[in-house]
């Protein structure tokens, strides 16, 4: 199933002394490029402040310059809000990958944004709830269900989850709450008249309070994640070989699909579905870093927040003074970018 | 096309009998047809004439099931003829059409890319076309672009988006061949740049347009006549026969590139004609009835649940596929109080049948 390609960087980790110096470059770069996104993203806006500017607002809280309160009370929590949930979808794209080894893995495969978008349209349709900041818990409680039906359902036949019975399982279900949502919207204007702005996926007029909401869930799932890097490496050789090296698997499964859940049903709860960083991140950390979980995780941690801060501040700046949706910017700008990158160098298989 | 290794087999049994099949040999041709390989196609193409008579004879005016089959044969009467060949016929011929063009064209994606969630669908193909009629149904009002786009008409429009998708998918693929691995990773690209398109000219356009767009990228089938109908019969008069005939050779390139080699396949050119034949595939049928949702992606799964072997059947896809699109526009006509898109019914009773398979699941499909 995963045709792997074989290549220079898939070797075993630690076994070349290049390989393994290129990672802590890439990491470097990766620590440098989220550090500039982070400034970018609180000084690029319809009002472009200077990064002194920037620097004054936020190292004295007393100051009340218009350019302060900007920069503190819109600014800061919107960068704080991307660089979580940029990292938040890398890692738990990393990690579905890794437990379904396909590539075709994103964490809505795992019914988590097929469930959110079920929550929300409910929860407008029937509760008559408006705004991002009211459907964070329907998203996040949607994103829940939709994972635990999706596990309960490919663990249920002979043989436990295995990485197929999980991804079927999850485009089977995905595809049942998909029609559940459609059947709300085609029959409901005014539903979809909220949807549609939801379900692009956006930064933008989410408070600070909703990077507070989401950000527990976040930190346990990156300790998940963190902890369960290890084992992926093992899984990845099959579940044999792993039971045999000793790897109890159901745990393994268990622990990674937790911290899927919690990353990106906190992801889609605050900022709706981004399916893009999932996606194509850990592809492209993988061509610098290789297979090895423990390098993969948290380097596309790193390269996912980059990735939706970039995003984000480029769509603030092409439609001035509108705004264009960071996942939108993500899909048209992000998408040729991996194209040309998938072409240029044989990705490492899975 | 690349010489095929093996003649397709005769499926007249003229062999020892074995518990789960028979060998047929032909002269120097010899192959193991199973007895579920067969029965499989033959069963879904009986109940899919079945479910369409109980289609057409369904409406204001009901025509039994008997009457329906008489009168397609030619020995009906005038108000019956009228009414089944110029009224219902259409709809139940565009929908079959259109779900043995995604079987199809599902189980060559996933055969090729070796992925059970390779489809029109994931790959970017059908967003593709759903950019296409969308941008014709929004943007129909404002600019020279729209204008044109509105001007073609949504299936043209939807059938350009899917073809130019399609293609830009094979070019950007192509590297002296193409490996399977490399198509999966260009199509999540593709697929992620059509739906944000989509999005984005969902969130401009006016809530009316908006509700009709989401409609049409639901899929349906309300108000098909024989000009939907034709194009694609054509189209796939041409496309299912050779997708059939390229089966033998997909059957060779499952065994890895190198083998297939050996084997005596043309590698790029049998690599070219299965994802061109793929593309076509599901470009006439989004252009006559939208992407019905599911129906490639999950379809392929079922039929090599039910009839077994390591790889989806394409007959059976395709016409399993069929059944699925006729019997749940059949469920949305007369079951339910209001006519929902059959995109959605597709999904809503083929996910629940396909998940029951993984439950019960004795084999997997890897």
């Amino acid at each position: 199933m995963t045709a792997a390609l074989t290549r220079g960087s898939a070797a075993p980790p630690g076994r070349s002394r290049p390989g393994r110096s290129r990672r802590w470059i890439g990491l470097l770069v990766l620590v440098a490029l989220t550090v500039a996104a982070c400034a970018a993203s609180i000084a690029v806006g319809t009002r472009s402040l200077g990064l002194g500017e920037v620097w004054r607002a936020l190292l004295d809280s007393g100051l009340t310059t218009e350019e302060a309160v900007i920069v503190r009370q819109l600014r800061v929590p919107r960068t704080a809000l991307g660089l979580l949930v940029g990292a938040a979808l890398g890692v738990s794209g990393a990690l579905m990958q890794g437990h379904t080894r396909n590539p075709l893995g994103d964490p809505g495969l795992l019914g988590v944004t097929a469930g959110a978008s079920l929550a929300v349209v409910l929860a407008i349709s029937l509760l008559g709830i408006a705004g991002p900041s009211g459907y964070v818990w329907f998203a996040f409680l949607g994103a829940l269900g939709g994972t635990v039906l999706v596990y309960a359902i490919g663990s249920a036949g002979r043989g436990g989850a295995t990485p197929v019975t999980l991804a079927l399982a999850g485009a089977a279900l995905s595809a049942l709450l998909y029609g559940l949502v459609r059947t709300v919207l085609v029959s409901d204007q005014q539903t979809l008249d909220s949807f549609r702005f939801w379900v692009v996926g956006a930064v933008a007029g989410r408070g600070a309070d909703i990077a507070w909401q989401v950000g527990p869930f976040i930190a346990v799932g990156m300790l998940l994640a963190a902890a369960n890097a290890p084992a992926l490496n093992l899984l990845g050789l099959g579940e044999d070989v792993a039971r045999g090296l000793g790897q109890r698997i159901w745990l393994a499964r268990a622990v990674g699909l937790a911290a899927i859940t919690l990353l990106a049903g906190a992801a889609t709860a605050a900022c709706g579905p981004i399916a893009f960083v999932g996606l194509v991140v850990p592809h492209a950390v993988r061509a610098v870093t290789g297979p090895d979980h423990r390098w993969l995780v948290p380097c596309s941690a790193l390269a996912g927040a980059v990735l939706l801060l970039t995003a984000d501040v480029v769509g603030r700046v092409v439609v001035r003074p509108g705004e264009l949706q960071v996942g939108i910017v993500l899909a048209l700008i992000g998408a040729p970018f991996f194209i040309a990158l998938v072409r240029r160098r044989k990705t490492a298989g899975l | 096309m690349s010489a095929p290794v093996l003649d397709p087999a005769p499926p007249a049994p003229a062999g020892t009998v074995r518990r789960s099949g028979a060998v047929v040999r032909v002269g120097p041709v010899s192959g193991l047809v199973r007895r579920r390989q067969l029965a499989v196609p033959l069963a879904a193409a009986a109940v899919l004439v079945l479910l369409s008579a109980i289609s057409m004879g369904r409406g204001d005016f009901p025509i039994s099931v008997p009457d329906v089959l008489r009168t397609l044969v030619g020995l009906g009467v005038g108000a019956q003829e009228f009414i089944l060949f110029e009224l219902r016929a259409p709809r139940v011929v565009v929908g079959a059409l259109v779900g043995l063009a995604l079987g199809v064209s599902g189980a060559l994606f996933q055969t090729f890319a070796r992925n059970p969630l390779a489809s029109p669908d994931t790959l970017g193909i059908t967003m593709g076309a759903s950019v296409g009629a969308v941008g014709a149904i929004v943007l129909s009002s404002g600019g020279a672009f729209g204008g044109a786009l509105a001007g073609i008409g949504i299936p043209l429009a939807a059938l350009a988006g899917a073809l130019v998708t399609g293609i830009l998918l094979f070019l950007l693929t192509w590297r002296s061949g193409i490996d399977g691995y490399r198509l999966v990773l260009v199509g999540i690209a593709f697929w992620s740049m059509a739906t944000a398109l989509v999005d984005w000219l969902l969130t401009n356009a006016e809530i009316y347009d908006a509700a009709s767009a989401y409609v049409w990228i639901t899929g349906s089938l309300n108000a098909r006549t024989w000009d939907h109908a034709l194009p694609l019969a054509v189209a796939l008069a041409v496309l299912v026969p050779l997708s059939l005939a390229a089966s033998r050779v997909l059957a060779v390139l499952q065994v890895g590139d190198d083998t297939a080699r050996g084997l005596g396949v043309r590698l790029p050119a049998a690599q070219a004609a299965v994802v061109l034949l793929a593309v076509a595939c599901v470009a006439f049928a989004v252009s006559a009835a939208g992407p019905i949702t599911f129906v490639a992606l999950v379809v392929p799964q079922i039929a090599v649940r039910l009839a077994g072997g390591s790889r989806p059947p394409l007959l059976a896809s395709g016409l399993l596929g069929a059944v699925l699109v006729v019997g749940a526009d059949l469920v949305t006509r007369t079951a339910l109080p209001e006519a929902l898109p059959v995109g959605i019914l597709t999904a809503v009773l083929g996910a629940p049948y396909l998940l029951w398979l993984l439950v019960r699941g004795r084999r997997q499909f890897t």
